[in-house]
């Protein structure tokens, strides 16, 4: 046997590769279904205001115009200035969107940071951020968002600040015990003892290892930040320029879509929230499901 | 340090923090706001000096920190430009009228959570139970105000029958005590109902997990082995010790709880803590918002206490670890 058929037969093994994490995900039911709902929802939500020929800014030209039930050209009918509500319903789909993903990267970026942190370094320095961490667990999140949009006035930015700076407690405390675990492994001393600075012990030994709780956790926060969104616009401190769910929901409320029976303006925004906060928590707590193998196999 | 002066030192700073926050929050980041009425009316500089004074904002920082201090152990909250009344006269009232419904709907959600928690986590991989998890999850996912809006058209407007807004009914004659009762009762009906449709969810998902847990632990396949009935060994041995997570869970519960209620008083116009607190951001009144947050977070900080209390009388590992 020559050196070359050894070689050969050692490339002739056929490893079997660990299944992915998106794999294990679409081989989960709960998952798949919120993979589909995602991607339904991203599509009509980047594609739909392009192809939908109605300007959901539009106002109706008489009365005759405002509170028109479903027809073959409004598929959803209209509002009570005459718009048409579909298209509101395909730019709300990118606002909720939008904003709860943008403020979820905010809140992953603060509470993976403190967490990491607090962590690592133990002592004073875990004592004060978890001290703080602690008071934003307990401070009612509602009111505080309610007062911080009030103070700080309403457009996109805020909100989406304003939802992110408050939804990251949690994610801190989860990242920071993963942490301390993670740092009593062999690997942190032996990293250490070839000259390795904190910084570079954080950056490629602990990450990587905490990068799929963090992901579980971040697409779980997403489905808090796009409720929490909704309910802003809806009190009335959304963007007063922007169409989001929660804003088509506050104006239905307040020009009395509810009294006249108008369910094609109130029904739809519900729903589509409904809908995006269940796939995100279904991929969610899918995801964490298939990368925690503690869970896998119970429910 | 004994564990409970621990615990009450922790409060006493927590509730330093909230006193601090709220002044930071609406003293010193909106700025001056006289300023700003002062651009929009003409005003004589010593008219500006007399509404500066009537606001808290006159002398140093420092000096309005301790002047907003003293007022608040005083009781004095400000007063209320919209309402024209004292602050403390309208947060007392509509206090009263949340505790009512979150008192009530609390009750609803944790004993029917809990029972259906635990029927599903009983039988934990069966169809009734993933059934469970899945209907639990899309209600989970309900934006309560909509849920609210929902029963306010099929109530008010579709079937009608139940009062949609308010507390009792404009103009209504009592010829008894136990009228006005009935009369609030209804009114709470759709409002603890929405409330309720969302929050047991919350409670079935982690009763349910936190069962499934338990039923997995030596001492279940121990009460097994004794061959005791299936309704002790889960009711006896599986539950009380799957309640503790379920407690230490209910403190996220308690802001969601909260949350709940504002959008349940905006939508049934219910006259509580979430109404006034809608109603003086639209009106901008904003010692009245101020007053509503700072009444708020100190009941729920109240609240985590006691359930830390009564956690710890459950448990004594705690106790004792801590």
């Amino acid at each position: 046997m020559t050196s070359d058929q050894a070689a050969q037969g050692i490339d002739d093994i056929e490893y079997e590769k660990p299944p992915s994490n998106w794999t294990l995900l679409w081989g989960d039911r709960m998952g798949r279904w919120g993979i589909i709902i995602l991607v339904v929802v991203t599509v009509l939500a980047v594609f739909g205001p392009m192809i939908w020929p109605f300007d959901p800014a539009a106002v109706g030209e008489d009365s005759s115009s405002i509170f028109q039930p479903p027809s073959s050209a409004h598929w959803l009918g209209t509002d009570e200035l005459g718009r048409d509500v579909f298209s509101q319903f395909l730019m709300g789909a990118r606002i909720s969107l939008f904003v709860g993903i943008m403020a979820t990267l905010i809140a992953t970026v603060i509470g993976a940071g403190i967490g990491v942190m607090a962590g690592f370094f133990r002592g004073p320095v875990d004592s004060a951020a978890m001290g703080v961490t602690d008071f934003f667990l307990v401070v009612p999140a509602l009111p505080l968002m309610i007062a911080l949009a009030a103070i700080f006035g309403q457009n996109l930015l805020i909100v989406i600040i304003v939802i992110g700076a408050l939804a990251w407690p949690r994610t801190a405390r989860i990242v920071r015990s993963q942490t301390l675990s993670l740092r009593e492994r062999q690997f942190v001393p032996r990293a250490r003892s070839l000259g390795a600075s904190n910084a570079r012990i954080i950056r490629t030994n602990i990450t990587p290892h905490l990068l799929a709780l963090i992901v579980a956790n971040t697409i779980l926060v997403v489905a808090g930040c796009i409720l929490a969104e909704a309910t802003l616009s809806f009190i009335g401190l959304g963007d007063p320029n922007r169409i989001s769910w929660g804003s088509m929901l506050h104006f239905g409320f307040v020009s009395g879509a509810v009294g006249r029976g108008a369910w094609w303006y109130f029904l739809p925004p519900g729903l589509g929230i409904l809908v995006v906060v269940l796939g995100f928590t279904l991929v969610g707590q899918s995801f964490e499901r298939v990368t925690n193998p503690k869970m896998r196999g119970g429910a | 340090m004994p564990p409970l002066l621990r615990r009450i030192l922790v409060l006493l700073v927590s509730l330093f923090a909230i006193v601090t926050f709220n002044f930071f929050l609406f003293h010193v980041i909106p700025g001056d706001p006289i300023r700003l009425i002062a651009r929009t009316q003409k005003l004589a500089p010593d008219q500006v000096e007399k509404l500066r004074q009537s606001f808290g904002l006159d002398g140093s920082l420092i000096e309005q920190y301790f002047r907003y201090l003293s007022n608040l152990l005083h009781g004095d909250l400000g007063y209320s430009f919209s309402l024209k009344e004292p602050v403390s006269d309208v947060i007392g009232r509509a206090l009263l009228n949340t505790l009512i419904l979150l008192t009530v709907s609390t009750i609803i959600v944790v004993v029917v959570g809990i029972m259906i928690g635990v029927f599903a986590g009983s039988r934990h991989g069966k169809k009734a139970d993933s059934a469970t998890v899945v209907t639990s999850l899309i209600f989970w996912s309900l934006p309560t105000f909509w849920v609210g809006m929902l029963l306010v058209f099929t109530f008010g407007v579709w079937i009608g029958g139940l009062p949609i807004s308010g507390i009792t009914t404009p103009n209504a004659v009592y010829h008894s005590g136990i009228d006005y009762v009935m009369d609030v009762a209804r009114h709470l009906i759709l409002p603890t109902i929405t409330l309720a449709i969302v929050d047991i969810a919350f409670f079935i998902i982690i009763t349910r997990t936190s069962l499934v847990d338990v039923m997995g632990e030596d001492y279940m396949l121990t009460a097994r082995g004794k061959g005791l009935t299936r309704r002790t060994m889960v009711w006896k041995h599986g539950f009380r010790n799957a309640l503790l997570p379920v407690l230490t869970a209910s403190v996220l519960y308690i802001s969601a709880l909260v949350a709940g209620a504002i959008q349940v008083e905006v939508v049934f116009s219910w006259p509580g803590m979430g109404l006034l607190t809608y109603n003086s951001v639209l009106a901008r009144d904003y010692p009245v918002l101020e007053a509503c947050f700072l009444v708020t977070a100190i009941v729920v900080l109240a609240a985590n206490f006691g359930a830390d209390l009564v956690y710890r009388r459950l448990d004594p590992r705690v106790a004792v670890n801590t």
